[in-house]
């Protein structure tokens, strides 16, 4: 609990309307879209400006308060749960598009935007902002900042890291540091703002952002190749990216998935394949048209028994929120989904994909695969509940496995949702003991009370995840 | 003030029905949040989010928290107008978990005399009695003719009601006369070829006050082709005591209706309110643990139809002509009607299918008005703030005549043309009243 004196001082700061401690109010912030995570904040805070951060994160830092910064709280890694109490720190005031530099090419915005309207603020001046994670109608740029966060265009663009230039941050000791800016280049000393992208909340609070945006494609079309044959599917994909062509979205899903999505889209997705490809191309007409027709002969090539293309863009949208509500609906198979985030080099996709069905037989368990097949990176999703105990250990065992094999195939523990607390055991694996250290110790140069959202990416053991 | 041993009460029911395995379902992706109304108008506060409700929900249930005032001001700012569910990918039934968390808070909960009066006046008093509810028409329409509302006016007295009261008197339609109302007819022919045999469910309110919408109503459906049935021993549907949390007097009136509508041999029930329609449809959910009453419920659920619903069905838009004076025309989806009902296509298509008019969508049409049964009143602060924002779209369409599918919503229409002192220059139209109107101008 926060001391008398503390809670004085927040509530001088922020007004007494940003401040509340009530039992609901840190109920509702005690979780995020992570499941089997909760656990209560001492407070929730909500500034209204950079200065007020900057205040607050003193205080925390003279008291030795955990902070953790939050937007929506729809992140899978636990990012946003303070594991450790503290105050939670909401951006809910903090959600202004500052500007939209047409001459540069940027947007400034503070971290509370929600990334579908930034995309809605810069689509009609005919600019692109092309992080596109499946959450983007709720989760702010604060957080995908945070998270790195990818999306269904991340094959061709990138993720989040690739379009933030520039950041305005508060240190654990209240300074406010600026990097980066409107520059498309800067070399300045070191790369703080690829530092502090994907960070986790753990090194500084984020408190404005300047974005890179790009011309809008002139066009973009949508197709959809169906497979009775999962490795056909995977194949077709290696084989697109060696013919030289990279889509704009290269997204697989599997028949349980595709089951799971039609009952809750009902856009007459087939439900009697194995697996399926959406796959989209944009740019200038002739080089879409030129790409997606030989991309139509790879997958019939590689036994596609179906390769259709969507033929409006009603069409193409009903296919990619039916792909981005996929996580989701899987929800409907059992009480609690649980989604990994495995990828691998995108030719090892066949590969890791049987891996995770050889892996879910091993142990018994009902795991769905889909993911951004074009970028190697897989959401093994598992539907399962989290009454069943026994049940619940072999999901542990199985997701071990995974990780394990995703690394001997080249691969990492996480593409896109960050490592926070699920993730945290499995660091390891992927950075080793001396990538560990290197980072604890940038960790502990800015941040030496450990206050900025402990517990996260930084396991306490390696290898036992905290499931339950 | 909720005592200690209340909210003992409260945790225990909570604990013994509470349906678990939906609170698990929500699996807090978040995907409700940027569709709920209360959370926007909140300013993004988790506590007036369906995912933060659910989560309180649990966390009662669990142990972790106790059901206090600020629980409970959680679930009465809902508005439960269900824009999450077709939303929510898990499939979350949101509705059911509201209703059943509120039926626990009311039954365990001491009101203060005041409210006590109230609530009984209303949800046992008065909406179950249909008699009863002419009697209070009747008086409202002795208030408009007989000069006392020119008085009541005149004096100023209304200005000691709250505001949103106030202007709802002014708002409210010219009523029928006692004589009207009570000679009801049980029975009527369709005008040309037969399409459907269909039984009309009048309701109590909309029998009432808004008796010429439920005329006009009948004259639609007989116009499409339908013969229809109109059994006189059917009451009030239930939805305010549901919602309300007053189930047992919700389940009574649901078995007198079903018991009506049993034997009537028709193809369907047509409603013309949309939160009437959509409890009418959740009957079987309702009445789920009643051996007795389960199937019989599913069987008159299976059977429940919008006006809209119908017409579009039976081709009325392309046989009848329809055509009105050049007038921009806009539509407020029920939210019942639309996230409940699923019906949100057909009455753009009758609307868009009028001669002469220009329907032009409204921006976030399909966000709650804030008129929500009895919201309007007992949180008159966020229904109005609910309204503005409305009203700011509304007024963006440049609209002289704003449709709706509910009288609920069709008096916050008028109540929000009002507050912005347009009235004279928009209206605010029942669909049915606007498609008669349509039918009738040639």
């Amino acid at each position: 609990m926060l001391s008398n004196t503390v809670k004085e001082k927040i509530i001088s700061i922020v007004s007494p309307a940003n401040f509340d401690d009530s039992k609901t109010g840190r109920l509702v912030y005690s979780y995020d879209a992570t499941p089997n995570f909760q656990s209560m904040p001492d407070a929730v805070v909500s500034p209204r400006n950079k200065q007020e951060v900057s205040q607050v994160v003193k205080l925390c830092n003279e008291f030795q308060i955990p902070i953790v910064p939050r937007g929506s709280g729809t992140n899978l890694c636990a990012g946003t749960c303070p594991t450790e109490g503290g105050i939670v720190l909401l951006f809910k005031h903090m959600n202004k598009i500052l500007e939209v530099d047409e001459e540069n090419l940027t947007a400034t915005v503070q971290p509370g935007v929600v990334t579908l309207d930034l995309i809605h603020a810069v689509e009609p001046k005919g600019l692109f902002y092309p992080p596109d994670p499946s959450s983007m109608k709720i989760s702010t740029i604060g957080g995908n900042i945070n998270e790195n966060s990818g999306g269904l265009r991340g094959l061709k663009y990138g993720v989040t890291r690739d379009y933030v230039i520039g950041l305005e941050a508060v240190l654990p000791n209240g300074d406010i540091i600026t990097t980066g800016g409107k520059l498309a280049k800067d070399v300045a000393g070191y790369d703080f703002t690829r530092l502090l992208v994907g960070s986790e909340g753990t090194l500084a609070v984020i408190t404005e952002a300047t974005l890179k945006l790009i011309p809008m494609p002139e066009t973009k079309q949508t197709m959809l190749a169906l497979y009775q044959d999962l490795e056909a599917a995977a194949k077709s994909v290696s084989k697109i990216i060696a013919s030289k062509i990279i889509p704009a979205t290269l997204e697989f899903l599997d028949q349980p998935t595709l089951k799971v999505v039609e009952d809750f889209a009902k856009i007459g997705l087939p439900t009697d394949v194995k697996a399926v490809l959406l796959i989209e191309q944009d740019g200038p007409r002739e080089v879409v048209e030129r790409d997606m027709a030989r991309i139509a002969e790879v997958c019939k090539e590689e036994k596609a028994v179906s390769v259709q293309l969507a033929q409006t863009e009603a069409e193409a949208e009903a296919l990619r929120t039916a792909r981005r509500s996929a996580l989701s609906a899987l929800a409907r198979l059992a009480p609690t989904t649980i989604l990994e985030d495995a990828t691998v080099p995108r030719s090892e996709i066949a590969r890791m994909v049987n891996a995770i069905n050889g892996i879910a037989e091993k142990y018994d368990l009902n795991i769905c695969t889909f993911g951004h097949a074009g970028d190697g990176n897989l959401h093994p999703t598992c539907a399962t509940d989290s009454r069943n105990h026994d049940e619940m250990e072999r999901v542990e065992k199985a997701f071990a496995e995974i990780f394990e094999k995703a690394i001997e195939f080249g691969g990492t523990i996480t593409g896109e949702h960050g490592v926070g607390v699920m993730k945290a055991p499995y660091l390891e694996l992927k950075l080793g003991e001396a990538g560990i250290a290197a980072m604890k110790a940038v960790k502990m140069a800015l941040d030496p009370n450990n206050i900025m959202n402990p517990g996260k990416v930084f396991a306490k053991d390696s290898r036992k995840r905290v499931v339950v | 003030m909720t005592t200690i041993q209340e909210q003992q009460r409260i945790q225990t029911e909570f604990q013994e029905k509470m349906n678990q395995d939906e609170l698990l379902n929500c699996m807090r992706c978040g995907f409700c949040l940027p569709t709920c109304p209360t959370y926007i108008e909140s300013g993004y506060q988790e506590s007036h989010s369906p995912r933060g409700r659910i989560a309180l929900m649990k966390a009662v249930v669990d142990g972790v928290i106790e059901p206090d005032e600020d629980f409970e001001r959680s679930l009465d700012l809902c508005l439960g107008c269900r824009a999450c569910e077709p939303v929510c990918p898990s499939g979350v039934n949101y509705g059911h978990l509201l209703e059943d968390a509120r039926d626990i808070v009311n039954q365990n909960k001491r009101f203060s005399m005041p409210v006590k009066v109230v609530r009984n006046a209303v949800f046992k008093g008065l909406f179950p009695h249909q008699e009863r509810m002419r009697g209070l028409t009747g008086l409202i329409g002795f208030y408009q003719r007989s000069g006392l509302q020119k008085v009541a006016r005149g004096t100023g007295v209304m200005k000691l009601f709250p505001e949103s009261l106030a202007t709802m008197e002014k708002v409210l339609p010219k009523v029928p006369t006692m004589k009207e109302m009570k000679n009801r007819p049980e029975h009527l022919e369709p005008i040309g070829a037969k399409t459907h045999k269909v039984a009309f469910f009048s309701g109590c309110l909309m029998d009432t006050m808004f008796m010429d919408t439920n005329n006009a109503t009948m004259k639609l459906l007989q116009l499409a082709g339908c013969e229809i049935v109109i059994p006189k021993e059917q009451a009030c549907c239930g939805a305010l005591h549901g919602h309300s949390g007053e189930k047992e007097d919700a389940k009574a009136l649901a078995r007198r209706n079903i018991k009506a509508f049993e034997d009537t041999g028709v193809d369907y029930i047509i409603t013309n309110a949309g939160g009437c329609g959509a409890f009418l449809v959740d009957y079987d959910h309702l009445l789920k643990d009643d051996s007795e009453w389960k199937e019989r419920a599913q069987g008159f659920a299976d059977k429940i139809k919008d006006i809209s619903q119908i017409l579009v069905e039976v081709g009325f838009h392309e046989k009848v002509p329809l055509e009105l004076p050049h007038q921009i025309i806009t539509y407020q989806d029920s939210c019942h009607l639309r996230n409940v009902m699923k019906t949100a296509s057909a009455p753009r298509t009758l609307l868009q299918s009028i001669k002469g008019i220009q329907y032009q969508e409204m921006e976030n049409a399909d966000r709650c008005c804030g008129s929500a049964g009895i919201y309007n009143i007992v949180e008159s602060e966020m229904s109005m703030q609910l309204l503005d924002s409305k009203m700011v779209q509304a007024k963006a369409t440049h609209a002289t005549t704003i449709v709706t599918a509910n009288p609920g919503c069709l008096l916050q229409m008028k109540l929000g043309i009002e507050r912005e002192g347009l009235s004279g220059k928009m209206r605010g139209v029942h669909i049915v009243d606007l498609l008669l109107e349509a039918a009738q101008t040639k």
